[in-house]
């Protein structure tokens, strides 16, 4: 491959990333624009912001090379990621819009009147962020490595860099306009070649995988050579971890805070499903396409850069070289843009641990907490093996459904929810699907029932863990916090009615009113 | 809204009863999500759409890998438009004068 138009498209998205993010500078000068935008964002603004933010490596390289290598019931991954935001946006959205705080542990504090809950649920925004940083970067290395023959620890500290640049220079606004550019980007990234692929195709005289010797296995989005009950449970869990797993990402969250008010953030959530949809359509297409004319990749295990290979495979020549630069380009934007997101929410909870919060003061606290919150994570990415980056992702996916999404529903819905439960729910989630996750890693796979149990932990783990919480709730009533009603007007009545939605904890920001 | 604020009997009655339509449309959506989405698995275990080749791959390809978008952006419409309705009709009851 031609290494000279995959470098430039690198380094000029690498450089239009900094150059908005600086921009975005002039504009955030308080506390409040550095966190959240000021919250003066607009719809359109937020839900491209969003998509840009969540559409990561493991969408835009993952899903092709699991579709190539696995086949149909892959396709599940790009259905659930989609399906997680209607989840959201039924129980969720506008809640947790005019929930007021500005972080998952900030909304914990609120509504339980605890500090020990806070400190369980930055923990774990803290690990899940971890999970989902460590494959971008791993990622960031391989394509690096691929297109222009870079060691592949180049691609990671590269990434890295350039996000803690940005966040550090200007927080969230910039974000704002760094992550809705990235958005577009990707999906022109991806429309344009797949154009001249699909017209290639149809020259070829159109070859279906079946042609290029495809199983009825890969074929079928039942899985039948594993046994059906077991494909069953995996596929159920994935849809498990996938639909309640995205209310619970730290950096999916954030977004909301955003928007000016409740119904703004409904009408973004629609917007993201819409986004989300046209972008989902293309992955599967080339995961496809990939099945024809690169079957050979599954035997070298590299099959995440499927997408990176069809151009040249199927076009070559200069064309080849450009539409492969594209996609690159496309690629590099998806790393930037969920590692700033990721690194955003977890430099916004390590910012407002106590130590920072005292010693360092709101601003340098943040950019302090955006250094550390990317050392650990870039640190697992160049020491451990490689995982493909859509399972990886599904990880944290897991972890997320099994304690957030439980936390975020019977928070907002039931007013009956204690401290201690939503600690013991917490912790039970946690170290519930995390234990699996790890000993999952560790055992390595053997596609028997344990693996699958292990590996996609979700089906059981977020009913234990909703049961932990619901349990321990009834039965520490004593405990609940006596301004739980206040609460519930504040999270569910609508912000054009004067009401009053003081909160006495310290970190509620009343909305003006509104006419 | 005065019963609101004060936290009287009637105030906490009007909230519940927000809470109870808003929760309750949340539900319907997730049963429909449930059973058009996550009754596929099922619908492609029972009745073998394998053998229907539409272009290059079998049926359940196009079903999951782009029909599924449309229909979940149409359920997400309704939602939208139902809970602005919900919340319309409970700030008509409490600015009553």
């Amino acid at each position: 491959m031609n290494t000279t138009y995959s470098a430039i498209a690198v380094a000029a998205v690498a450089l239009a990333t900094l150059g908005i993010g600086l921009f975005g500078l002039r504009f955030s000068r308080t506390t409040s624009d550095f966190f959240v935008a000021s919250r003066s964002v607009s719809p359109l603004w937020n839900s491209s912001a969003i998509g840009g933010e969540y559409l990561s490596a493991a969408s835009y390289l993952g899903i092709a090379g699991l579709i190539l290598t696995f086949g149909a019931d892959m396709v599940w991954f790009p259905v659930g990621w989609t399906a997680g935001y209607l989840v959201l946006l039924a129980f969720v959205a506008a809640p947790l819009r005019r929930s007021g705080a500005y972080t998952l542990p900030d909304f914990t504090q609120m509504r339980v009147q605890s500090t020990a809950a806070r400190g369980v649920a930055s923990m774990l925004v803290v690990v899940i962020g971890w999970l989902y940083l460590m494959p971008q970067f791993q990622g960031a290395g391989l394509v690096l490595h691929t297109v222009i023959g870079a060691p592949a620890w180049v691609g990671s500290v590269l990434v890295a860099v350039i996000v803690v640049i940005n966040v550090v220079s200007g927080g969230m606004r910039s974000i704002t306009f760094v992550q809705a550019f990235q958005y577009w980007l990707k999906l022109t990234a991806l429309l344009v070649p797949l154009v001249f692929l699909l017209h290639a195709w149809t020259e070829d005289g159109r070859p279906t995988p079946s042609d290029a010797g495809a199983s009825a296995a890969w074929l079928s989005p039942v899985a039948a050579d594993t046994g059906l009950g077991l494909s069953m449970y995996a596929t159920y869990s994935l849809i498990f971890a996938t639909f309640l797993g995205t209310m619970g990402l730290p950096h999916v969250v954030v977004r909301f805070y955003t928007n000016p008010d409740g119904r703004a953030a409904r009408r973004t959530t629609l917007l993201v499903l819409a986004l989300l949809g046209v972008f989902y359509l293309m992955p599967t297409a080339y995961g496809v396409i990939g099945r024809v004319y690169a079957g050979d990749l599954v035997d070298t295990g590299e099959t995440d850069i499927v997408v990176l290979e069809l151009p040249m495979r199927m076009i070559g020549g200069t064309l080849g070289e450009v539409l492969g630069a594209l996609l690159t380009a496309g690629a590099f934007a998806a790393f930037l843009s969920t590692s700033s997101g990721v690194t955003m929410s977890l430099a916004g909870v390590l910012a407002q641990g106590p130590l920072a919060r005292r010693v360092l003061g709101p601003v340098a606290g943040l950019r302090v907490g955006a250094a550390l919150g990317i050392l650990v994570p870039l640190g697992l990415a160049l020491v451990s093996g490689r995982i493909a980056v859509a399972s990886s992702v599904g990880f944290a996916f897991a972890v997320a459904a099994s304690t957030f999404c439980p936390l975020l529903v019977l928070g907002i819905w039931w007013p009956r929810l204690t401290a201690p439960g939503a600690i013991a729910g917490m912790l039970a989630g946690g170290f519930g699907a995390g234990g699996a996750v790890v000993a999952a890693i560790v055992r390595g796979s053997d596609e028997g029932w344990l693996d699958q149990l292990l590996s996609r932990p979700a089906a059981w783990s977020m009913p234990l863990a909703l049961a932990t919480m619901v349990l321990v709730s009834l039965a520490t009533q004593s405990r609940r916090p006596s301004n739980v009603r206040r609460t519930m007007v504040r999270l569910h009545s609508p912000e054009r009615l004067r009401l009053d939605r003081a909160d006495a904890d310290g970190i509620s920001r009343p909305d003006p009113p509104r006419g | 809204m005065q019963e609101i604020d004060e936290e009287t009997e009637i105030g906490e009655v009007y909230m519940r009863s927000l809470i109870r339509s808003q929760l309750r449309l949340a539900l319907i959506v997730s049963v429909v999500v449930a059973l058009l989405v996550g009754g596929l698995p099922i619908l492609f275990v029972l009745v073998d759409l394998d053998a229907l080749q539409v272009g290059p791959v079998p049926l359940p390809w196009w079903i999951l890998g782009a029909a599924v978008y449309p229909v979940l952006f149409v359920i997400g419409w309704v939602f939208v438009a139902a809970s602005e309705r919900n919340e319309r009709a409970f700030s008509d009851l409490v600015e009553r004068p």
